[in-house]
């Protein structure tokens, strides 16, 4: 029994600076699945500390290395400056899994992911220090990468299992406690949903300016979760495709527009107040500081896009391609003037292009913050590019969704194009306060 | 089904001249065009230079003034509408591609749309080895195809009239085996003139929605709607057929959308620009609804259609291929090339009267189809570009 050796090491007997507790180490189930049966507490990983590597990198090389503390009033992931790479994933609470367990690996998960956004490897030993006839604790890739602005952001689904299950079994004695709006999405014209890419019980959403230490932060909850939580679903993004603060340009989409400059931006405090966060006076109160998750996968018709014509591809959005004006003029940061008419009174800006229906003066007001990115999985059995836009939104309500989307559905010149093909709706607790875990208050 | 709203944006489109652009615009990188810049402000058209070669020239229209403005490049005669760029909001940049002959031509701004414009200015496209010659006399030609198309839809809609009445009787009366017969090769007139019906943006779906575009609490009505209950077995476990009740509103609903849609496209008139998008639109219809089966989700008549679509196109394209030849005949044998190899694919599909139903395709029967669409596609979106400025 190689296993017995690490026994010696035990960090709860030796180390008084390594904590025992489970909220500020990994449970010892968490660990049975890292590095065997002895091994407990959590160290800082010197072994992996990256955030030295980042401090070191090229000056101005702010995306590599900026680091995004991950507890708070609010998590991180959602007002912070869209980074270039997403990895989202979805899980099912797994059969036999109990309350106590569940809230052991939100536990687990929280320690992990504070470790992962600072920079280090999990567990105590990290990728390469530990017993070596044990498997490492961190999986490693990340090895020698800076920390890239890492956030980890989780959710809670409504389904199919985790607050009541279809045949009305409250597994974790939260059934009284889920947001009467945390319910199915409605069904909306063209959409064309696959179950295999549609809701679950827990999302966790990690964004990078590096797909590997996204990949990397994955990758570990996923395994921290075996036994507890089996991975649903997931995507890779590349690409942002929304900008989230004033300090960044507006990225394009795989059609090769800027869409989305109207977003709500970290700057406009006023404005994420009232249109992303879920305030104290809202219900439920356990989900006050946080907001809702929406998540679309949008497959395009991209070669069918490619060679429609540019006056075409123009109307489709009311923008021009290259600098991404509002075809009523201007620059891109002009607002849209949906009343000037060109030719023979028709509005510059069509009645059905993108920009018009998604503007906020088109929907009461409505904003929401849109933090998606682009995917390329591959291509289908027809030859075209699995291509498409990964679309995340958050909003102090899913209606803020609902209304602007049933909108779009309906009358948006782009429906030519795209298809709605995943879908799924989670409730973001706010941020983890030191010393607990995320989604504490759901179980208070 | 359209995915909605195609038409409202391509049929804005209007034919104001013809003159030459050749096509496949990145077959040949390497090709040499002037640049030219033209700054339109309230009072001025200032274009960088009044000469350039005569064959590709490419203005780089600026609206520099506070209203929208229209760039004209017009013939020696000052009248004739020789390419035109039009609905440039303020500050912004369009770019008119235009291939001249050698000779006199004028340029004109129009801010605020209205009135007889400002900076009419002489330019000339000077002699060069390279220029292609220029026929300009084709409104005769166009005109020509214009009244054909008019006739063609008017027609196909005649027939769709008759089918209808036919298929609407058959259900209605129970008898759905004969209901069942009919059903694609009536649709099949529909799906020739699709991008015409869909410009009717209340009737198309009305007549032609599928199950995934319904929107919650919508009534579904027309075509696909009978599909599903004639092809119950194909339909979701739980599906109840529908009453007597049922099944005599929705042939009721049928006939009667049927009969504005013919009322509607009497009297139509097309211009160029509305054929040659038309094309297009069809075979993006095939692309994006045909070719994956996603059309008749019952029925799997699929391929019906998608010999209809592909009919329509070569309607438009052969109205305007005598046209095309004189202005860009590589892209018509290009295009004479593509359009016979689909249709021998479609051919070898065929079974009696119709063809075999979607889901008897082989994976690779599909992906073949799938390819010579785009094969076609390509060329065939060029064919705007190349007949319309």
């Amino acid at each position: 029994m190689t296993r017995a050796a690490p026994r010696a090491k035990r960090a709860e007997s030796t180390d008084p600076s390594a904590p025992s507790t489970p909220t500020r180490g990994l449970s010892r189930r968490g660990l049975l699945g890292l590095a065997g049966a002895s091994v407990a507490g959590i160290g800082l990983g010197v072994a992996g500390d990256r955030v030295a590597l980042a401090a070191a990198a090229m000056p101005g090389a702010a995306s590599a290395s900026a680091v995004y503390p991950f507890y708070g009033s609010h998590q991180a992931g959602i007002v912070t400056p869209a980074q270039d790479r997403l990895h989202f994933a979805v899980f099912d609470v797994s059969v036999g899994t109990t309350r106590a367990e569940l809230i052991e690996l939100l536990q687990d998960w929280t320690i992990a992911a504070a470790a992962l956004t600072a920079g280090h490897d999990i567990g105590e030993y990290g990728a390469v220090s530990g017993p070596y006839d044990a498997p490492p604790e961190d999986t490693g890739e990340a090895q020698g990468l800076p920390t890239a602005g890492l956030t980890i952001t989780f959710g809670f689904g409504f389904g199919p299992t985790l607050f009541e299950t279809a045949d009305g079994v409250d597994r974790f004695g939260i059934a009284g406690r889920r947001p009467a709006e945390l319910a199915a999405l409605p069904h909306f014209p063209g959409d064309d949903l696959d179950v295999g890419r549609s809701d679950g019980d827990v999302c966790i959403q990690a964004c990078s300016n590096d797909p590997q230490v996204a990949v990397h932060a994955i990758r570990n909850l996923s395994r921290i979760a075996f036994g507890r939580a089996a991975l649903r679903w997931s995507q890779l993004g590349f690409g942002r495709t929304s900008s989230t603060s004033t300090s960044q340009s507006t990225p394009r989409n795989l059609f090769g527009f800027k869409d989305g400059t109207a977003n709500i931006k970290a700057e406009e405090p006023n404005v994420v107040t009232d249109q992303v966060w879920v305030s104290a006076d809202d219900e439920p109160a356990w989900l006050a500081g946080g907001s809702y998750l929406v998540a679309r996968r949008i497959r395009m018709t991209i070669e069918t896009w490619d060679r429609s014509i540019l006056r075409e591809q123009e109307a489709v959005f009311g923008r021009t391609k290259g600098a991404g004006a509002p075809l009523s003029g201007g620059t891109e940061f002009t607002e849209p003037d949906f009343t000037l008419a060109g030719r023979e009174d028709q509005p510059l800006i069509g009645a059905a292009a993108h920009v018009r229906l998604a503007h906020p003066t088109q929907n009461k007001g409505t904003k929401l913050l849109r933090r998606g990115y682009n995917f390329v999985d591959g291509n289908d059995d027809l030859g075209r590019l699995e291509a498409g836009l990964f679309f995340i939104s958050f909003q102090r309500s899913p209606a803020q969704f609902t209304s602007v989307q049933l909108n779009l559905a309906k009358h948006d010149a782009l429906n030519e194009y795209i298809r709605h093909v995943g879908s799924a709706l989670f409730a973001v607790p706010a941020g983890a306060r030191e010393n607990s875990f995320v989604g504490a208050p759901l179980f208070a | 089904m359209p995915r909605a709203f195609r038409s409202a944006c391509v049929l804005g489109t209007s034919l104001l001249g013809v003159t030459l652009l050749s096509g496949c615009v990145a077959n040949n990188p390497a090709a040499t065009h002037a640049a030219l810049t033209v700054e339109s402000s309230q009072s001025e058209c200032a274009v960088s230079t009044n000469e350039a070669p005569a064959g590709s020239i490419r203005f780089s229209v600026t609206n520099s003034g506070d209203q929208v403005t229209e760039f004209y490049l017009l013939a020696a005669d000052g009248l004739r509408i020789v390419g035109e760029a039009e609905n440039i909001g303020p500050g912004l940049r369009r770019d008119l591609v235009v291939q001249l002959d050698a000779g006199s031509y004028f340029t004109a701004c129009k801010p605020g749309m209205s009135g007889d414009g400002v900076g009419k200015a002489e330019f000339t496209a000077t002699k060069t080895d390279a220029a292609a010659t220029v026929n300009v006399d084709l409104a005769a030609q166009i005109d020509s195809a214009n009244t054909n198309y008019a006739s063609y839809v008017s027609d196909q809609i005649d027939q769709l009239v008759t089918g209808t009445d036919a298929f609407a009787a058959a259900y209605v009366g129970g008898d759905f085996d004969r209901a069942r017969s009919v059903y694609a090769s009536t649709r099949v007139h529909w799906e020739r003139v699709e991008t015409i019906a869909e410009s009717f943006g209340d009737l198309d779906p009305k007549l032609d929605l599928r199950e995934a575009d319904v929107e919650e609490g919508q009534n579904w009505t027309g075509w696909h709607a009978i599909e599903k209950a004639l092809w119950p077995a194909e339909a979701e476990a739980g599906f109840e057929a529908y009453s007597t009740e049922k099944r005599a509103a929705l042939t009721e609903q049928l006939v009667a959308d049927t009969a504005t849609l013919d009322d509607k496209v009497q009297g139509l008139t097309f211009t160029l620009s509305q054929q040659t998008n038309g094309a297009i639109g069809l075979l993006d219809e095939v692309a994006t609804g045909k070719v994956t089966g996603e059309e008749e989700a019952w029925s799997h008549t699929d391929l019906w259609d998608f010999q209809a679509n592909v009919d329509g196109a070569k309607v438009l394209y052969d109205g305007v291929r005598d046209i095309l030849l004189q202005q860009d005949p590589d892209l018509a044998a290009s295009l004479d090339t593509e359009f016979a190899a689909l249709q021998t694919l479609l051919d070898a599909q065929r079974v009696g009267d119709g063809f075999t139903i979607y889901t008897d395709l082989t994976p690779a029967e599909i992906r073949t189809l799938a390819d010579q669409v785009n094969a076609l596609g390509e060329p065939l979106n060029q064919l705007t570009a190349a007949l319309v400025l």
